[in-house]
């Protein structure tokens, strides 16, 4: 039986949808850049080298906690020993990644961006998605989704260990401080756009006050809340940034230790 | 400056209906509602429509142009293109009654199912005080006009008529937000009920409602997220339900 906007008391009208704008630019566009990174990032992690050198250590791998680390990149000691999987030894970075990849699979506008490109639920809006049944985010596995709030503990973590990561980038190959490279500056920008995509996320705004219900009895956590609400709003654009910045931050950690290019120092 | 505009207008009832094809006189600074109040009045003299204020503010001329649900009276002429054929239909989620007239009963109904505001015993009405900082977030919901675009444009009900029942829509979702934010509130059960009963678990966040709202409310961001966050705190985070046990802490009921 025809359901949706084909129902048999709604007009009677044939087509999907009659908007007449490119309504699937924006879908395409999100599929193409998520993929592209999805393929990128699969890539890296398994590629298991070119991921650390003095100072430099690229996102995806940080932190590195196994014993398989290449010299010098395990800031945080090796609690896991080198696992491997059918003779293939296990990347580093795949014992962290769900952590970051969690943070983002649960944001709440990346939700948007992928139910809207990936599953077409809807594609745009006002053109008919092409599900039979609809249930939303009331069961498995989608209701996990509400587990969001653990990723953003998590991410802040993360974020901690990544700022980490920037200010040893201060140090020379030679582990002397007081120096500075474009490295330094690519690590801090990538810090900076993931400590902006935490900030504003919805989460943080629910946390820093959003959840009150007197804000007047709470002079300091309404200010908080509403310097996160400034943010939360651009959180569309933090959430592209910092997936491209931190994409391009592994890029340059890997053409440098790889021997590609030099990693030139201001001083 | 007059021009000649080409435009489909949908006629029709809940049994049958087609697109009639009309050109018709535009002039400057008009609207898409002037534009088919002159096909009413020089050629289609039965064209049901309905509207009202035509200033954007009793949300009674919702349809959709082109595809998109909008304010006939809030939508310019000058926004589409000299050769353009400009597409008009009634709201698609909900049943037609005739031409652009739909029936939006719906509405009423989720509306009814919202627990009115409970105000404290002590209290009469007139002797409420509280602080702006603590109402602000409440009054944008109330600048709501009730157009029901939001609920249209709803995939969650547009394209699954069976929703209907256990879905209450971001025009209710605004609602129980407004409530549950509101300082004076009394009813604690709100955040449990808007996932039991509301079925604000279906939403999936994907954002047409704040597309579409002429009163630029920012539905999703304001309202809905908010919501779902305090439904985690209720429902899903044992910690925090734990926190709320050993020490009462304020929003955590």
């Amino acid at each position: 039986m025809a359901t949706g906007v084909f129902s048999s008391t709604r007009a009677a009208i044939k087509e999907r949808t009659l908007r007449t704008d490119r309504w699937w630019l924006q879908p395409a566009i999100t599929v193409a850049v998520l993929v592209s990174f999805i393929i990128y990032a699969t890539f890296r992690a398994f590629e298991n080298k070119y991921y650390f050198t003095e100072p430099l250590i690229s996102p995806f791998y940080s932190p590195c906690l196994s014993a398989a680390c290449v010299e010098g990149a395990a800031h945080f000691g090796t609690p896991f020993s080198a696992l491997s999987l059918f003779g293939f030894a296990i990347s580093p970075a795949l014992l962290i990644l769900i952590f970051p990849l969690g943070f983002r699979l649960t944001c709440y506008y990346y939700r948007k961006a992928y139910y809207r490109s990936f599953w077409m639920s809807p594609p745009a809006c006002a053109v008919a998605e092409p599900h039979k049944k609809y249930t939303g985010e009331t069961r498995a596995p989608l209701i996990l989704q509400n587990g969001h709030r653990w990723f953003f503990y998590f991410g802040l973590i993360f974020n901690i260990i990544l700022t980490y990561d920037a200010i040893i980038a201060f140090k020379n190959p030679e582990g002397e401080w007081g120096h500075m490279s474009v490295g330094t500056l690519v690590l801090l920008l990538n810090a900076t756009m993931l400590w902006l995509y935490s900030a504003s996320c919805h989460t943080c705004r629910h946390t820093i006050g959003g959840r009150l219900r007197n804000f007047s009895k709470h002079p300091l956590r309404y200010k908080m809340w509403t310097w996160v609400s400034a943010l939360n709003e651009r959180h569309p654009v933090y959430a592209w940034i910092s997936l491209i910045v931190v994409a391009l931050t592994d890029f340059y950690v890997r053409l440098v230790a790889s021997g590609t290019i030099t990693n030139y120092y201001f001083f | 400056m007059a021009r000649k505009v080409k435009m489909r207008i949908w006629r029709g009832d809940s049994k049958s209906g087609d697109f009639k094809d009309v050109t018709v006189e535009a002039n400057e600074g008009e609207v898409v509602l002037d534009v088919i109040h002159r096909v009413q009045a020089t050629q289609i003299s039965d064209l049901a429509v309905r509207w009202n204020c035509k200033a954007g503010k009793c949300g009674s001329c919702s349809m959709e142009i082109n595809g998109k649900p909008r304010l006939a009276c809030m939508t310019r002429m000058n926004m589409y293109g000299e050769d353009e054929t400009i597409t008009v239909t009634p709201l698609r989620a909900f049943p037609v009654i005739k031409d652009l007239v739909t029936d939006v009963s719906f509405n009423y109904k989720k509306a009814m199912e919202v627990p009115a505001f409970e105000g404290p015993e002590d209290l009469k009405p007139g002797e409420y005080r509280m602080q702006q900082v603590d109402v602000e977030r409440s009054q944008e919901f109330r600048k709501c006009i009730e157009c029901f675009l939001c609920q249209d444009t709803c995939h969650v009900i547009r394209d699954h008529e069976e929703n209907k029942k256990s879905f209450a829509g971001p025009r209710f979702f605004i609602r129980i937000a407004e409530l549950d934010m509101h300082p004076l509130d009394r009813l604690r059960n709100r955040k449990k009920k808007a996932q039991e009963e509301h079925g604000l678990g279906m939403c999936n966040i994907t954002k047409c409602c704040t597309e579409v709202c002429p009163e630029h409310i920012k539905i999703t961001d304001n309202a809905i997220i908010p919501m779902k966050e305090r439904v985690v705190d209720v429902k899903y985070d044992p910690v925090r339900w734990l926190g709320s046990k050993i020490r009462k802490r304020e929003g955590i009921e």
